[in-house]
């Protein structure tokens, strides 16, 4: 297979500069999209890949553009931000495209700008990756000097400026509503849908907001076009993906494989299995806030609609291995009490409903469990799920705790038969 | 007051948004920067410059656990309390630097030398587990190593 995203990536994760980006063949693909290509062929390229977005929702990223309103009546300036906000606990793919290849991330945010005709952009950036943010401004300046951003790019006529805004924590800013409010100044509490981002966002203009992967994508499918790209997958949806693996494993880290290979694969080739003496228990995934996965799944090929139907999200496609030596309910407590900390505080159910959650699983731990505490967790998963609370925050910290519920059931028991945890002595 | 770098730094956001109000987090920054941490002057300062009340800028500023609205120690110890660090051994390396600081989360040393801060997966999960210090990220981390990284720090 063809790395798509990681082509350039250094095995010492140096950043590729402009000269070495364009030896490798950098920039032709915006070059060629912006002076020879519409908008609306961009659009209906990516379209065709079925490049999925990256950032964990999986919604279709040509079909977002096509939802911008286009042509002179447009309202004016549109853009578009990169979310380099990873702030998903267990999460740490976009790092090593950000610190490693900049210019990748540049390239793919020229083109779909253009895609949307946005004339200013944002890389919204969390506070924590130091290195990366060295690595994009200097980037930055590198395609500012080289004519590559600013006014009339590659002499097409085309203006777009693009912006680095490096941000001072909360993982309310990866959510795309809460990312705009904190790029405007303000909180990062989310906002009401409708109106849409996509006809009403930063600023109160058409705005695209995009994962940094996908947008990492776009130049290779302009450059080869949507049928190549969509081959590289081992399944119905588009390209490559960047799979991760943390807990412990032998080699914990992150790589690019066909859309759709199979949790087998990534935890026991790649990955290096298990650690001595410790044995496969669950896994989430994509991110602390998607449901386990157990062993009967581990031959499912990770795709949005495989890991789906296996009652998951394929989410942001980096693993978190819980082991047989790990209590499964200290391991939902630690994701609960993240979100409840995280949540912040705009509607009822999560700023109120969280906390409990938390509590209630920090007295089962502790052996303080009661028969009605499972539940009274089991009522909070259905009240603080889909549909019930302003964003998707409280939905998300749900479904490790729902599915846990469900696997590990016997476990939880335990605790509250044995008023201990059994995994302390 | 806002000092004229300070204020220089600032006016250097406002040509990236369309309001001046866009920039309070960079303004947030760039006095934390200098000063440390943002005081109640520093709000009002801030505030005055970017034509707002103080209240709302107070507002953002509570919203960010990285704007610092109490003084903090000369560097700042963040430990990554989240799942990946919790399964490969954050307990050891919490209870390590309590023992070696003689302080608990949120305070800072009698010197001032270190603040001591829980913080959300600093996302190098495959190199769990992980502090950052000031600017830098510390990895793989085992009690041994922690006291070799704080010789470091004056």
């Amino acid at each position: 297979m063809e790395n798509v995203l990681t082509k350039n990536i250094r095995p010492d994760q140096r950043p590729v500069s402009l000269k070495e980006y364009e030896e490798a063949g950098g920039y032709q693909a915006a070059r060629d999209a912006v002076k020879k290509k519409t908008p609306k062929e961009v659009q209906e390229e990516v379209k065709k890949s079925n490049l999925k977005g990256r950032g964990g929702a999986g919604f279709p990223t040509g079909v977002k553009w096509g939802f911008v309103p286009l042509g002179d009546d447009a309202p004016r300036p549109k853009y578009l931000v990169a979310n380099a906000d990873e702030m998903e606990p267990g999460t740490f793919k976009d790092r090593v495209l950000l610190e490693g290849d900049p210019h990748l991330l540049i390239e793919g945010m020229i083109i779909s700008a253009f895609a949307i005709d946005a004339e200013v952009s944002y890389i919204f950036l969390r506070w924590a990756y130091k290195k990366a943010e060295a690595a994009i401004e200097k980037a930055l300046a590198e395609a500012y000097e080289a004519g590559y951003l600013g006014k009339n790019i590659f002499g097409s006529g085309y203006n777009l400026d693009m912006f680095l805004h490096t941000s001072v924590g909360r993982y309310m800013c990866g959510e795309e509503t809460g990312l705009l409010n904190a790029l405007e100044g303000k909180r990062a509490t989310p906002r009401a849908k409708p109106p849409f981002p996509q006809t009403s966002g930063l600023f109160g203009k058409p705005t695209i907001v995009n994962n940094v992967e996908t947008l990492c994508s776009v130049p290779s499918i302009i450059a080869k076009g949507a049928d190549w790209y969509r081959k590289l997958s081992a399944t119905e949806d588009g390209g490559t993906k960047l799979y991760g693996v943390s807990g412990r494993v032998n080699k914990p880290g992150v790589w690019e494989l066909p859309m759709g290979t199979t949790m087998r694969e990534i935890i026991e080739e790649h990955a290096g299995g298990m650690r001595n003496g410790l044995r496969f228990k669950g896994a989430l995934p994509g991110g602390a806030s998607t449901d386990f996965l157990v062993n009967e799944h581990m031959d499912i090929p990770m795709d949005y609609a495989n890991v789906s139907n296996a009652g998951s999200r394929l989410g942001t496609g980096t693993l978190i291995v819980l082991d047989d030596q790990t209590c499964p309910v200290g391991f939902v407590l630690n994701l609960e009490r993240f979100f409840a900390r995280e949540s912040c505080g705009w509607c009822t159910p999560c700023r109120d409903g969280l906390p409990w959650v938390e509590r209630i699983l920090e007295s089962i731990e502790q052996g303080d469990g009661r028969n009605e505490d499972l539940d009274l967790l089991n009522m909070h998963t259905k009240y603080l799920g889909p549909g019930l609370t302003f964003c998707a925050l409280a939905p998300g910290a749900m479904e490790p705790l729902q599915s846990a519920l469900k696997y590990f059931a016997e476990d939880f028991e335990r605790h509250i038969k044995e008023k201990r945890c059994p995994w302390r002595h | 007051m806002l000092s004229e770098q300070e204020q220089r730094e600032i006016k250097a956001e406002f040509a990236h948004y369309p309001q001046k109000r866009a920039a309070c987090i960079e303004a947030l920054k760039v006095v934390q920067k200098h000063r440390g941490w943002v005081s109640d002057d520093g709000i009002k300062a801030i505030a005055d410059f970017l034509d707002m009340s103080p209240e709302e800028v107070d507002n953002v500023a509570t919203f960010y656990n990285l704007v610092f609205r109490k003084p903090v120690g000369r560097h700042v110890i963040l430990i990554c309390d989240s799942i990946s660090c919790w399964v490969t051994g954050y307990e050891q390396i919490k209870e390590h630097l309590f023992e070696r600081l003689g302080i608990a989360l949120g305070e800072t040393t009698k010197d001032n030398r270190f603040t001591l801060l829980p913080m959300a997966c600093l996302g190098a999960c495959d190199h769990a587990p992980v502090i950052m210090i000031d600017d830098d990220l510390y990895h793989d981390l085992t009690p041994e190593k922690i006291d070799q990284i704080l010789e470091n720090y004056e």
